[in-house]
């Protein structure tokens, strides 16, 4: 029962508290890059909560099955480097082969993933962190629905921005920045959710 | 004459920062103070170099097709030489940067420049193309951590520079000040621009 607490409170703290996008700054990338439409952001989302589920569970037993064994802790950063890549990698081949239709909606974010410092990161946190291989993935899920959630809020903003008369200067990245500030500050307020 | 466009070209024409708007996990991430900036930048301008050089060297032995692993792999190299030099030498900063050290691996600015440059140009060329870009990226980071710095809690590189009656704004050293600092400074370089042109 302790153990299921923990897992929620993980999978929330990453979703919410210490969102991805907007309190950790993983992602800013595709964050800013992909964001204008609310379908093509969701598209996003989903490519990489199931890359991030994968990688949280992969590059656990990369680390703790071949690096940790033969005390090659320090390939670290290069090794999962090449995981997640040949993770996307195939991905995509999978997706293509069993739904050609999902791979059309996707096509073109999924190799983008790859320099998705956010699928990294968690790799990389998870291992930090010391967690154990149900709650790495708990982790990963948590934080690639919050990148999610973070992304397609954006999108909403920024379909109605279009519309709006704004300053010449603060056309583009500036206005969309500055937004982005703005939800970090509401996201602020996760801040005391868990002690 | 070109070698000093091309070094001069990352610092101001083509800031990764300001101009390009590449690497903004790491410029947005690492800018509560200005030392932190300075750390990083300093740590991307050696990868960017070294990666550039030997990038470079290699670039006619490297197949057009498996380039970008290749790219990475060698990327990945130096980040991991350059992680392991700052935990020996600045363990401090090595740990405020934590997490963002690996992570300069999936910087965007090293693999555009890879790609776009080194790929293409010989290697002291390639060098200076990575020496520039990443001071430009330094001097932005700098700048973008001195801002927040000095508002947010009333130093400068850990010095007091505000007098005690000063108030800090916290919010500038929370992560909402590094997005709105960041589009009032792009904003701002728009409105310069725009009047020159």
């Amino acid at each position: 029962m302790e153990y299921l607490q923990n897992l929620f409170l993980i999978f929330l703290s990453t979703l919410l508290v210490n969102n991805f996008v907007m309190s950790r700054f993983l992602g800013i990338c595709p964050f800013l890059g992909v964001s204008k439409r609310v379908p093509t952001a969701l598209g996003m989302g989903a490519a990489v909560t199931f890359v991030m589920a994968m990688a949280s569970v992969i590059t656990y037993i990369v680390q703790y099955a071949i690096l940790g064994p033969l005390g090659l802790e320090y390939m670290q950063t290069i090794a999962f480097i090449l995981v997640i890549a040949a993770l996307v990698q195939f991905v995509e081949m999978v997706i293509q082969k069993i739904s050609p239709s999902l791979y059309q909606a996707l096509g073109v974010y999924l190799p983008l993933i790859t320099t998705n410092c956010a699928v990294l990161g968690v790799a990389i946190i998870n291992i930090d962190a010391k967690y154990d291989l149900l709650q790495s993935l708990v982790n990963g899920v948590g934080a690639a629905l919050g990148f999610t959630l973070a992304i397609v809020l954006m999108a909403g903003v920024r379909e109605r921005l279009e519309l709006s008369n704004i300053p010449k200067p603060f056309r583009g990245f500036p206005i969309t920045l500055i937004t982005a500030g703005l939800m970090s500050v509401a996201f602020l307020g996760f801040q005391g959710l868990i002690k | 004459m070109k070698l000093r466009k091309v070094f001069t070209n990352g610092i101001i024409n083509e800031n990764p920062t300001f101009r390009l708007v590449l690497g903004m996990c790491p410029t947005l991430a690492v800018t509560t103070a200005a030392e932190n900036g300075v750390g990083m930048g300093l740590a991307t301008t050696f990868v960017l170099v070294a990666s550039n050089i030997v990038i470079s060297a290699l670039r006619k032995f490297i197949p057009s097709k498996v380039r970008i692993p290749a790219f990475v792999v060698i990327i990945a190299t130096f980040v991991t030489m350059v992680g392991m030099l700052m935990e020996a030498f600045v363990p401090q900063l090595y740990r405020s940067l934590g997490l963002f050290i690996p992570l300069i691996v999936v910087n965007c600015i090293i693999m555009a420049r890879a790609e776009s440059f080194a790929y293409e140009n010989g290697i002291v060329a390639s060098a200076l193309d990575g020496l520039g870009m990443g001071l430009g990226f330094t001097l932005s980071l700098t700048l973008l951590g001195s801002i927040r710095e000095i508002l947010g809690n009333g130093t400068w590189f850990g010095m007091q520079v505000m007098g005690s009656g000063f108030n800090p704004a916290v919010i500038m050293i929370l992560p909402p000040g590094a997005f709105i600092t960041l589009g009032l400074l792009l904003a701002l370089l728009n409105k310069l621009t725009a009047k020159t042109e």
